[in-house]
């Protein structure tokens, strides 16, 4: 076993454990404080899919975390009004269960992610990071301007939504949950670097024109990835909006893109792990120094650049060093 | 012409005042190098751009085994067989040597749309690769990362990746450059012997290998064709010795 492969699992574990520490020492905070963690660091790994296997520094991936939020908000509250979503040609009701939100909100930013993506990677550089940016901020003006699911003040989910043969209100239960969609799209992740998609998407952020004289169409290549990486964010956003049980324009806001991608970026950009890494340190930075100082994103600003400039592998490529393609 | 691979008619690409390609037609041949000499910004990298798609001609035609290449994008064109290398070695840095050349026969050997098994374990890919690699005589090295490789083995690299497309025509952009006289040499050799698998239009600036290689030789300058021929016909010919080789005598 490498280094790398020592401290995903070390990672993975502490994830797991520190719940039930915290349950034993009768602090049921931190609980939804790591189950945070596994849920900022799944936004992560879908973002990681786009920025780091494939090179699209998307800013926007707020619009995705936000939707799938939203999708969980909208879908509850019918249900809890007992009001259905749409009445014609056919009725479409509303539902409070995990397992039907997941896939619609997973479907709806895969959609959304063609459509962006569409339009956005004809574009690279610069351009791209303004136009992802722009279409992020689009949506997030719609959901303020929209009264009908709350606009501005955000949307409440009364009753968090139900899985099968789980409380969710008990907050180890919904940890566990959040957990295994973690491991899931970790596997998932793993999965798409190594096959031939993933091998393709890594030759087009390293050399697009290579690829395209070797017979593979970078675009194509690129916007399935994009779309991967939209609908693994999104289903972080339903989960996010659960954990909460309230979902808000501010989700949907480019603070928010930064924020998934300070993940990636401090736990390293690329690595399997790194978007595990980054959130959880992002909300130990967040939880320890913002009790110290509420200018802890000062703090977080002077890591973020020391990341940049001396240890461009992030947190994992300073434990484990420079990532191996083999 | 019933054996021509690739026909160029007529092809003018302009940029601003400049005529960059001016009215070139050529063709090659199967079994043949077909070698394209000229000064340097007579526009011999521009017309290999609008063959292999990265630049539109502006007008003329490009066919390629009969077919117009005008509405196939550079990865099309590349699936239909074009092989090609390029000036400054054109690699994925990141990868191993071999992982280069699987990514090249994964473009012809099916679908890069599989998102589950890992192609380290993918036996086809990683053997087509393998023979690849020993045609070119980079078989040791193929677990180096190929930022790490040589510049000559880069080029060998190259030539490796263009060959796993199993190409119906080579364009090969300067191989010689930045080769020492013994590199020089032994790829001399491995192109004559290429040429019996495919046919190579040779853009070079290395005389001594264009004149010991090439079956027939087109001069450009200033993005015109002065002259095709044979290597003595060229050699004979007293307005490219004026325009071109007579700088070296």
């Amino acid at each position: 076993m490498n280094r790398e492969t020592l401290f995903n699992v070390v990672l993975l574990l502490a994830l797991l454990v520190a719940p039930f520490v915290a349950l034993q020492m009768d602090e049921p905070f931190y609980v939804s404080l790591v189950t945070r963690v596994a849920i900022l660091a799944l936004a992560g790994v879908g973002l990681n899919i786009a920025l780091g296997f494939g090179g699209m520094v998307s800013f926007g991936h707020a619009a995705f975390f936000g939707v799938g939020g939203y999708v969980a908000g909208i879908l509850s509250q019918h249900a809890f009004n007992y009001e259905p979503l749409v009445t014609w040609p056919f009725t479409i009701e509303g539902t409070n269960q995990m397992l039907v939100i997941w896939p619609v909100a997973l479907i709806v930013c895969a959609l959304l992610a063609l459509a962006i993506g569409s339009i956005a990677l004809r574009t690279s550089g610069v351009y791209f990071i303004m136009i992802t940016l722009a279409f992020a901020q689009m949506i997030y003006y719609f959901a303020i301007s929209w009264p009908a699911y709350g606009g501005e003040d955000g949307l409440s989910i009364y009753v968090r939504n139900g899985f099968p043969g789980v409380n969710t209100m008990n907050p180890m239960s919904f940890f566990l949950i959040c957990y295994g969609v973690l491991i899931v799209c970790l596997v998932l992740s793993m999965l798409i670097r190594d096959s031939r998609f993933g091998a393709a998407l890594q030759a087009a952020r390293q050399n697009e024109v290579r690829l395209a004289s070797t017979g593979i169409a970078p675009f194509r290549i690129r916007l399935v990835a994009f779309v991967i990486s939209a609908a693994i964010t999104g289903i972080a956003g339903a989960l996010y909006a659960d954990l909460n049980r309230f979902v808000s324009p501010s989700s949907l806001s480019w603070h928010m893109s930064g924020e998934i991608m300070v993940f990636v970026i401090l736990g390293g950009v690329g690595r399997l792990f790194g978007p595990v890494a980054g959130a959880a340190l992002f909300i130990v930075f967040e939880f320890y120094l913002g009790g110290v100082t509420e200018h802890w994103q000062l703090f977080l600003g002077l890591v973020l650049l020391c990341v940049v400039l001396f240890a461009r592998g992030g947190l994992i490529g300073l434990v484990a060093g420079r990532a191996r393609h083999g | 012409m019933a054996d021509a691979v690739l026909q160029i008619d007529g092809l003018n690409k302009q940029f601003g005042a400049l005529k960059a390609t001016d009215n070139v037609s050529l063709d090659v041949r199967d079994g043949e190098i077909h070698a394209l000499i000229g000064p340097n910004g007579a526009g011999k990298s521009t017309l290999i751009q609008q063959i292999s798609g990265l630049l539109r001609p502006d007008s003329g035609t490009i066919r390629f085994l009969g077919r117009d290449l005008a509405p196939l994008s550079v990865a099309e064109r590349a699936q239909r067989g074009l092989g090609r290398t390029f000036q400054v070695s054109s690699i994925a840095p990141e990868f191993s040597a071999l992982r280069n050349v699987m990514l090249a026969v994964q473009a012809v050997d099916g679908s890069s749309f599989r998102f589950f098994r890992p192609v380290m374990k993918d036996r086809r890919l990683i053997d087509a690769a393998r023979a690849v690699l020993e045609d070119v005589g980079l078989s040791d090295r193929a677990d180096i990362i190929a930022a790490e490789l040589s510049h000559g083995e880069r080029r060998q690299l190259e030539m490796a990746m263009a060959l796993a497309l199993r190409p119906k025509l080579m364009l090969l952009d300067e191989p010689m450059a930045g080769m020492g006289p013994e590199g020089s040499k032994q790829l001399t050799a491995f192109l004559d012997a290429l040429r019996r698998q495919v046919p190579i239009l040779l853009i070079e600036h290395d005389m001594e290998a264009v004149f010991s290689l090439a079956d027939r030789i087109s001069v450009l300058v200033y993005g015109k064709v002065i002259a095709t021929g044979t290597v003595e016909e060229i050699r004979n010919n007293a307005q490219v010795r004026e325009a071109y080789l007579g700088e070296e005598d």
